[in-house]
């Protein structure tokens, strides 16, 4: 039985690696932290469209409105749907029972999904969403085929469609995939809506790890301190060693 | 004051024993750049000590509680999630400079005699932060965490007729579960270290007591019979202990303290550059430190794209996939590690140091290291047909490397030794 | 062993600078270790201040609001008790809340920002037991008084503006916490003006 396991557990990390993954290649999300204003956007983005089913549990509403320079009054009336406290956790009520039956499986938590599947990842696969009946949400998506959520942004986006054009391939007229197009439906402009994506990547980034730019102030702190350090204990070591020859 | 320096000198000789192992203890003076590994290891281990400590004071040992308390550490503690970091990215620093430590044992002849027990020691050591490194990364709970450990506590599985048993009783579960959890963390926090502590310091006292190799290869304690040039014998007074009463002399040596306390400092500030350079800018490593996946908490019913192992167990992790049969994949992986520790035996050559064996045994060192590090990488690449062919190609080089030896170094031709340290 | 004399100038300099700066390095090292000690932000948000709602309180009424794992008194005291204050501080320890018990702004007969809310720890400065208010019947045991608390453990007396009685264990007034007005009816406790 066990003998399985081990065969399974190895036979497991070949094949759902292959079959698994994004079938496009990953676009580069604009990702700047160091930008509060698209990380108050992005926060903005969130709580609107991600948190009636996607919790941020580890991230205390406090946190997030200390680091992007929002007031607790402002936060509290415009931003914080759920929860009591400025301190309570971004949290929503959904009953994990519910969501399994409703979407097929747990919800992930978005806190740090930005660490877990990468900037990019998330970047592309909101801007890979597709118009598909024939899925239970309406939509399909080419980085997460089979997606069991519905494209929640579509009021922004519009009514995204997979576009083919017929072209002369080796002289024959062949339909072609050309990307995603919409029917323009939504409230804003494509680049208005990549901007969008971008802001909401750029707020999971910063919510992954919210002590990033910290960090990397006391990095150069330390860095230039050890810097010195290794200057010193340099002299010191060749002063002692002209004992040695 | 004095007296009571002497007071405790009479009782508790601790004057006499830094004399012994720093102020007077012969080190021989060309140790170059592959010399720094074994005190950084030392600060790697006590950094690994005092932030686990820290850790402890925050951490969950739950299945329900962990992950959430680690979150709690690197958001709500003051200073948490640098503690975290630096306790996560110095497991992979301890590996790193074991792993060129162990190089520089085996590029100098360091195992040979009269080095054999010291040797020892060091694969114990190396076995021991293995099983302390995997059960610590266990546990933040994470999908790795749990995915990880799943497949390697089946491992255990593959031992005929007690193996199902075993890993039950492992686990303490029919999964791994809060139980294995708990278990783990025991062990994580208090035995292991404890023992690691423990070798350590006997793997000290088993150097200062046959004394320190070098690059050379060559003895540095001769016996006083008047062959040993007047000019070539050090100036420095050393302890008793090492001259024998001036049964011997020593050659090419200088106190440990203060030349090597003070470049190993040198050496210190260069490795807390670059440990902090990670620590502050990149602690996830590329991945490879702390990997994506584990962000997310452990889900038992769902299985992570992807399983491979932390960094530093890769290339054994290569070994076990690349024979199809498990039972004698882990035995092969068994041997991996069993032949590093069998070295002062297999390897029958006199003469220590690369420098002065034959252009056979340099190559097949270099057939170790590219073996090593390729199996490294092929254990975390997914098991394609290729990598398999090729993990295969690359174990079968790897256990080359000891055969060879073993056959190559009875009746090796060598260049002649040195009289002195060059 | 070189010829040259040594430079024992630089090297004692030398010796002394790395030392020096090794030693900062050693004290920065230690900043996350202690740092790490200090309040979490959870424990943080947890003794947030806590704001209450003193507008359908009835005269002579205490409400409870729990402050940093503390219960927190809110008195709506009648006239006749802040009346009553001056009539029996010859039999108090402290009248004029010498002791640091209270912001300076509670330094005053009544202790408090405005004479008919008084907002107090409820916890006795002897061993930490929660007194019990007595609006109409502390004559009962101090003669002559017709508010205050009394503390069921070890007998110790409070008057209305919980200033300890002579002659009881507990050696010092009751605690006012930092607090203020937000607006009319409305008491954030655990926060005030210099704090906020």
């Amino acid at each position: 039985m066990l003998k399985h396991i081990i065969a399974a557990a190895a036979l497991l990390a070949s094949t759902v690696a292959l079959a698994a993954g994004p079938n496009i290649p990953l676009e580069r999300a604009p990702v700047d932290i160091r930008d509060t204003e698209s990380l108050q956007r992005g926060f903005k983005l969130f709580q609107n469209y991600c948190l009636a089913c996607h919790q941020m549990q580890y991230q205390r509403y406090a946190r997030s409105f200390r680091d992007l320079d929002i007031p607790e009054e402002l936060g509290m009336e415009y931003l914080m749907f759920t929860g009591e406290r400025v301190g309570d956790h971004i949290t929503n009520a959904m009953d994990p029972a519910d969501a399994a039956e409703w979407f097929g499986d747990a919800i992930p938590d978005l806190t740090n999904v930005a660490r877990v599947r990468g900037p990019n990842w998330i970047y592309t696969f909101l801007k890979s969403f597709y118009k598909d009946d024939s899925r239970p949400f309406g939509v399909d998506n080419d980085v997460f085929p089979m997606v069991g959520m519905p494209h929640v942004l579509q009021e922004l986006q519009g009514v995204p469609y997979k576009a083919y054009e017929t072209r002369l391939v080796d002289g024959q007229p062949t339909e072609v995939y050309v990307g995603i197009r919409t029917d323009g439906s939504g409230e804003l402009s494509e680049e208005e809506y990549n901007r969008a994506v971008a802001d909401l990547v750029n707020y999971l980034v910063y919510a992954g790890e919210p002590y990033r730019l910290e960090s990397e102030r006391l990095g150069v702190k330390v860095l230039i301190f050890l810097a010195i350090f290794f200057v010193l204990a340099y002299l010191l070591k060749k002063e002692y060693w002209k004992d040695v020859k | 004051m004095k007296n009571l320096m002497n007071w405790i000198e009479y009782r508790l000789p601790v004057v006499e024993k830094m004399k012994i192992h720093m102020t007077q203890y012969p080190a021989p003076k060309n140790f170059n750049f592959w010399y720094f590994f074994g005190s950084l290891a030392i600060v790697v281990l006590v950094n690994q000590i005092l932030t686990g400590i820290w850790l402890t004071m925050n951490y969950e040992p739950s299945a329900e509680g962990a992950f959430r308390s680690i979150e709690y550490i690197m958001r709500d503690v003051e200073y948490g999630w640098l503690l975290r970091y630096m306790h996560s990215t110095g497991a992979s620093a301890f590996f790193v400079v074991v792993y060129l430590h162990m190089l520089r044992g085996m590029m100098y002849g360091s195992y040979q005699k009269p080095r054999e027990l010291l040797w020892i020691f060091g694969m114990l050591i190396y076995l021991v932060l293995m099983a302390e490194a995997f059960m610590g990364y266990m546990l933040p709970w994470g999908q790795m965490s749990f995915w990880g450990a799943q497949v390697i506590i089946s491992i255990f599985g593959v031992i005929p007729v007690i193996g199902d048993d075993l890993t039950l009783w492992i686990r303490g579960d029919y999964v791994i579960s809060g139980a294995t959890l708990n278990r783990f963390f025991a062990l994580h926090v208090i035995a292991l270290p404890l023992v690691l502590v423990i070798l350590v310091f006997l793997h000290i006292m088993a150097l200062h007591e046959v004394g320190s190799n070098n690059p050379d290869g060559i003895d540095t304690k001769r016996d006083n019979d008047g062959t040993v040039p007047e000019e070539a014998v050090s100036k420095f007074e050393f302890h008793d202990n090492f001259t024998k009463g001036g049964k011997k002399v020593i050659i090419d040596s200088i106190p440990f303290h203060p030349y090597y306390t003070v470049k190993d400092l040198v050496g210190l500030a260069g490795f807390l550059f670059l440990f902090a350079y990670v620590i502050f800018f990149m602690p996830e490593g590329g991945g490879y430190f702390l990997e994506p996946p584990n962000f997310e908490a452990a889900n038992p019913m769902k299985t992570p794209e992807h399983i491979a192992p932390v960094w530093y167990f890769t290339p054994f992790y290569a070994i076990l996939r690349a024979v199809p049969n498990p039972l004698f994949g882990a035995v092969a992986m068994f041997l991996a590690i069993l032949a590093l520790a069998l070295l002062p035996w297999i390897d029958r050559g006199k003469v220590r140091s690369v420098r002065y064996r034959c252009g056979l045994h340099k190559l097949n060192l270099v057939n170790f290291c590219v073996s090593f590090v390729a199996l490294g990488i092929l254990g975390v690449l997914p098991a394609t047909p290729l990598y398999t062919i090729l993990s295969q190609l690359f174990s079968f080089t790897y256990f080359g490397f000891f055969i060879l030896l073993w056959f190559y170094s009875k009746n090796e031709k060598t260049k002649p030794l040195p009289e002195r340290l060059t | 062993m070189s010829n040259a004399p040594v430079d024992h100038g630089r090297r004692r300099f030398l010796t002394i600078a790395t030392s020096v700066v090794g030693g900062v390095g050693a004290i920065g090292a230690a900043v996350p270790f202690i740092a790490s000690w200090s309040p979490s932000e959870r424990a943080r948000q947890a003794g947030a201040a806590v704001s209450a709602d003193v507008s359908k309180m009835e005269e002579g009424q205490l409400i409870r609001v729990e402050w940093r794992g503390k219960p927190v008194w809110i008195v709506k005291r009648t006239q006749e008790m802040v009346d009553s204050l001056p009539n029996h501080e010859n039999r108090l320890r402290d009248p004029e809340s010498r002791e640091p018990q209270q912001p300076h702004y509670a330094q005053n007969r009544h202790r408090s920002v405005r004479p008919e809310f008084f907002v107090a720890v409820g916890i006795c400065t002897h061993f930490g037991c929660s007194p019990t208010y007595m609006p109409n019947e502390f004559a009962s045991q101090a003669e002559g008084v017709r508010s205050g608390f009394f503390c069921p453990c070890h007998g110790s007396r409070f008057d209305i503006a919980g200033r300890v009685f002579q002659n009881v264990p507990a050696p010092t007034n009751l605690e006012v916490p930092p607090y203020m007005f937000t607006d009319e009816f409305t008491i954030l406790v655990g926060e005030d003006e210099e704090t906020a």
